[in-house]
């Protein structure tokens, strides 16, 4: 497809929408199908081809955010607003919780054509439904920027023309006839993008280090022991270098990657074609968990139709650039996402970390250079090369720009995904979008177990890569966990340890078997038979965790261990007991079997 | 290995040439400075796993594997403090603790590697409690014993048995602490089918995990110095 055909179609696309005069987005992406998104849908488009007249549109859509109220609907009207203009349409409605009673409402009220909402007149077949509709002028939606959930009640996820009339792909074609590689990284390079995957490393910088990097020519003959293990069809033939989409979000609680793939697969895709362009590959792999079968469903269409189009394959958008994706499924081990047991599992080994250097920059898959990058840093690429570096440099903080996406779990009102600028206030987030309750909350969770709980009086933080740092937290894949006074942060920290107790790999002491320990000095403690002595060793042991382990699970494991004793020791210590057996505490206010009830597994 | 640049870099204060190829415990041996090691053993691929050999490196954030560090100019390496010291412990400790360690009661009480490490770093009690796992035992082949038990995961059998041998008997199975070793695909050692019965796996085992039957505990010798000539051996061999 060269750059013409993708207007004449994405127009095409626009003017079929334009011509309804409603458009009704349902979303399809997996918190609300698992409350019924997909009968409510049909039961809309049931009423609603019993009444042509009405001129409505009914598509299945991406999240919309609000995923703890489901199924939610969005109906928009008038003209369908120019692509990355950013306005919304004309007038658009969002409604929650709607079943496939409310259809006949919806469709009868639409079909009046009133331009006023729904309102709720005692009686009126809309009464209900007005019931049902969100404030659009809340903060939870208003404090939001989209870059990479951009569009998503627009986009059908199952159709690349709904992706193309969204502006899709007209950045990987850009990219192709017009723009050196050198100059698309330093597009990057200039934008300040940081992996989103949780360590924050300088996307332009990896980027330029596979680029420079020699494409690597596997020996003929054995192995390299390295490799052992990979069938020979698989290992390349020729100088290869590798683009890899990390899909395996593993972190409980975390859904923001799974989101992005359900719901725009596209614009991951495109990501993964303009870097393997920028970097000089022709191959890639999205590494994605099995247990995320809707997205590997979707992504596996998304693949076929771009390569119908000529936008993945051979000769992309009648350039001289070739790129080939394939899928692949991780099987469930929290250590796969971790980037070289990613690509021993790719390679067909077990999937254990090995110790780096060696980077996969340079020496990654079967030994060739490898660029290895988030889902959610992929899905801004696009964004980057049509908006330019500078339009994304101006989001976000000095050393963080642009925005990130956050999984919003736990005691406040608002649940669900969010997509918020770099430097925005935890209070902000908690309180105003997350509509917790001020003075009710205590602490807020970030970074899973390889993150750190903030307490309340630190909510005025910035949200960037080092501000939660300072603060023995991380900014991680974005799982937000919010916890009021019930929560008993020695609980909290048992939790996680538990979590890497089970994921551990056991290719490394100090985490195979320190993780355990921790766990069993944890429960004592939380028992109630800990002493001074046991609260020593704990921390003893989360340092040596921190300092030895081989890869970034073990080296993180001990965070949510150590941000707890750092802003809640006392919990700690009133649990503790001297020789004697006695408690060191006498108000005993602490009840040490209170579990942790936001924290789910 | 060698063919790289020559590089100098400072261990513990004395000034080392080095091949940029080299791995910082290489030089350090070289030299004559003792780094204590467990899961590394010359002429295998070095996996880094046990953690004991960690050095700091001036700059790094936190220690270093000696095993699988390369060294590079001007590098700063100091192999021994008293941090260091408490690290190596803890290490041996939990790996003690993991298993059961009892060695008055075992094969190669005397000639073991971890028991040695254990009297050289100091550790004579555990200060966590000792896990006490109940692990299968695996006597099935008529010439050689498994016990799980007194395994501590260091992958040395593993990698003889693919590397130089040749033969891929060994893996891991398990994650964490259920991290286990087994034979072709789990079956029991004696109906292996990869397993040539060449030993070699019991000869580099630090531990007595791997064990000849019908040997006293005073036979119970490893030997294993053998190795870096066969691999050099199978190297000369590809290259020709
Ligand atoms: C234990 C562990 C689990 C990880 N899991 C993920 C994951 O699920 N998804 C991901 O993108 N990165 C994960 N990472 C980070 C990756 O190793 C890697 O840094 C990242 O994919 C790089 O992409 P980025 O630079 O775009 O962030 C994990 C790291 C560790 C140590
Ligand atoms: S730190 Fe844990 S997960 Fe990572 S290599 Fe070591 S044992 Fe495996
Ligand atoms: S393997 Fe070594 S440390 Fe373990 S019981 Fe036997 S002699 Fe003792
Ligand atoms: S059996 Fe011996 S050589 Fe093999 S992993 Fe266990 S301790 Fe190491
Ligand atoms: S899943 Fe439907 S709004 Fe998020
Ligand atoms: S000897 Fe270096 S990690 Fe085991």
């Amino acid at each position: 497809m060269n750059p013409e055909e993708l207007q004449r179609i994405a127009a095409e696309e626009l003017q079929a929408k334009s011509a309804a005069k409603h458009r009704i987005g349902v979303c399809t992406a997996s918190g609300c199908l698992s409350c019924g998104s997909r009968e409510v849908l049909k039961a809309i488009e049931q009423e609603a081809a019993a009444r042509p007249e009405a001129n409505l549109r009914i598509e299945g859509v991406g999240c919309m955010g609000l995923c703890s109220r489901g199924p939610l609907v969005m109906v928009q009207s008038g003209p369908v607003p120019a692509e990355n203009s950013g306005a919304g349409a004309e007038t658009a409605f969002l409604f929650k919780e709607l079943t496939p009673a409310d259809a006949p409402a919806l469709v009868a009220y639409l079909e009046q054509q009133k331009s006023d909402p729904p309102t709720v007149a005692a009686g009126s077949t809309a009464s209900s439904l007005a019931a049902k509709r969100c404030d659009l002028s809340a903060p939870f939606f208003r404090r939001q920027v989209k870059v990479v959930l951009e569009q998503f009640e627009n986009i059908d996820p199952e159709r690349i023309e709904s992706y193309l009339a969204a502006g899709g792909y007209r950045a990987l074609l850009d990219c192709l006839h017009h723009r050196r590689p050198v100059e698309i990284i330093d597009e990057i390079t200039r934008s300040g993008l940081r992996g989103r995957g949780g360590g924050g490393y300088p996307v332009g910088l990896k980027w330029s280090t596979v680029a420079k990097a020699g494409a690597f020519v596997p020996q003929a003959g054995r192995s390299s022991r390295q490799s052992a293990g990979a069938t020979a069809a698989d290992r390349p033939d020729g100088p290869r270098k590798y683009v890899i989409c990390n899909a395996d979000e593993g972190d409980p609680g975390a859904f923001m990657d799974r989101s992005v793939l359900e719901c725009a697969p596209h614009r991951v895709l495109e990501g993964m074609a303009i870097a393997a362009y920028a970097v000089g590959a022709d191959f890639g792999y999205l590494y994605v968990r099995a247990e995320y079968p809707l997205a590997v469903e979707r992504l596996r269409k998304a693949i076929v139709q771009a390569e119908k189009r000529g936008l993945l394959g051979r000769n992309i958008g009648g350039s001289a650039f070739n790129f080939q994706v394939e899928i692949r499924l991780g099987a469930g081990a929290f250590v796969c996402g971790e980037e070289t047991a990613l690509l021993a599992s790719i390679e067909g080994r077990r999937g254990q970390p090995r110790p780096r250097p060696p980077y996969p920059a340079e020496h990654g898959l079967w030994g060739c250079p490898t660029l290895i990058n988030n889902v959610e840093t992929l899905a801004n690429v696009a964004a980057i090369i049509n908006r330019g570096a500078d339009w994304f440099a101006a989001l976000g903080t000095e050393k963080s720009k642009g925005t990130k996406v956050f999984a919003l779990a736990g005691k406040i009102k608002n649940t669900g995904l969010i997509e918020v600028p770099m430097g925005i206030s935890i209070h902000e987030i908690v309180h105003e979008m997350g509509s917790g309750e001020v003075g009710g909350i205590k602490a807020v969770q970030t970074g899973g177990p390889s993150g750190g709980c903030i307490p309340a009086e630190h909510f005025h933080l910035p949200v960037d890569y080092e501000s939660l740092q300072a603060e023995g937290s991380i900014m991680g894949s974005g799982g937000m966990i919010i916890m009021d006074e019930g929560a008993a942060m020695v609980d909290v920290a048992r939790f996680f340890m538990e979590f890497c107790v089970e994921e551990s790999c056991g290719k490394c002491a100090p985490c195979r078997v320190g993780t355990t320990q921790v766990l069993l000095l944890l429960e004592k403690i939380g028992r109630g038979e800990g002493t001074a002595a046991d609260l020593g060793q704990l921390e003893e042991l989360c340092h040596l965790l921190q300092q030895t382990s081989l890869c970034g699970l073990g080296q993180s494991a001990a965070n949510p261990v150590l941000s707890t004793l750092r802003f809640f020791r006392r919990e700690y210590e009133q649990l503790l007991v001297d020789n004697t057996g006695k408690s060191n505490e006498t108000d005993g206010s602490q009840s040490p079997q209170q579990g942790p009830q936001e924290v789910k597994k | 290995m060698s063919g790289g640049r020559v590089i100098t870099l400072q261990i513990d204060g004395r000034d080392c040439g080095a091949d940029e190829n080299q791995t910082i415990l290489e030089v350090a041996q070289e030299n004559g400075i003792f780094i204590p090691t467990l899961c590394h053993l010359n002429g295998l691929h070095p996996v880094g796993g046990c953690r004991i050999c960690m050095v700091e490196v001036e700059g790094a954030p936190r220690p270093l594997p000696a095993c699988v560090t390369h060294p590079a100019e001007g590098m700063r390496v100091t192999t021994d403090t008293p941090e260091l010291r408490r690290r190596r412990r803890l290490i041996l400790e939990l790996m003690l603790a993991e298993g059961n360690h009892v060695c008055a009661v075992c094969v190669v009480n005397g000639h073991c590697e971890l028991q040695e490490l254990a009297l050289q770093l100091g550790v004579d009690h555990l200060e966590i409690p000792a896990l006490y796992p109940r692990r299968e035992v695996d006597a099935s082949h008529p010439r050689f014993g498994l016990d799980r038990n007194r395994c501590v995961l260091c992958t040395r059998c593993v990698r003889v048995c693919g590397e130089i041998e040749g033969a891929h008997t060994w893996d891991v199975m398990g994650r964490g602490l259920k991290a286990a070793i087994i034979s072709d695909l789990n079956q029991p050692w004696g109906e292996a089918e990869s397993c040539t019965a060449c030993g070699k796996c019991v000869q580099v085992c630090p531990t007595g995990a791997l064990f000849e039957k019908g040997k006293a505990t005073g036979e119970m010798v490893k030997r294993h110095l053998h190795l870096p000539l066969l691999t050099a051996m199978r190297k000369e061999e590809e290259e020709r």
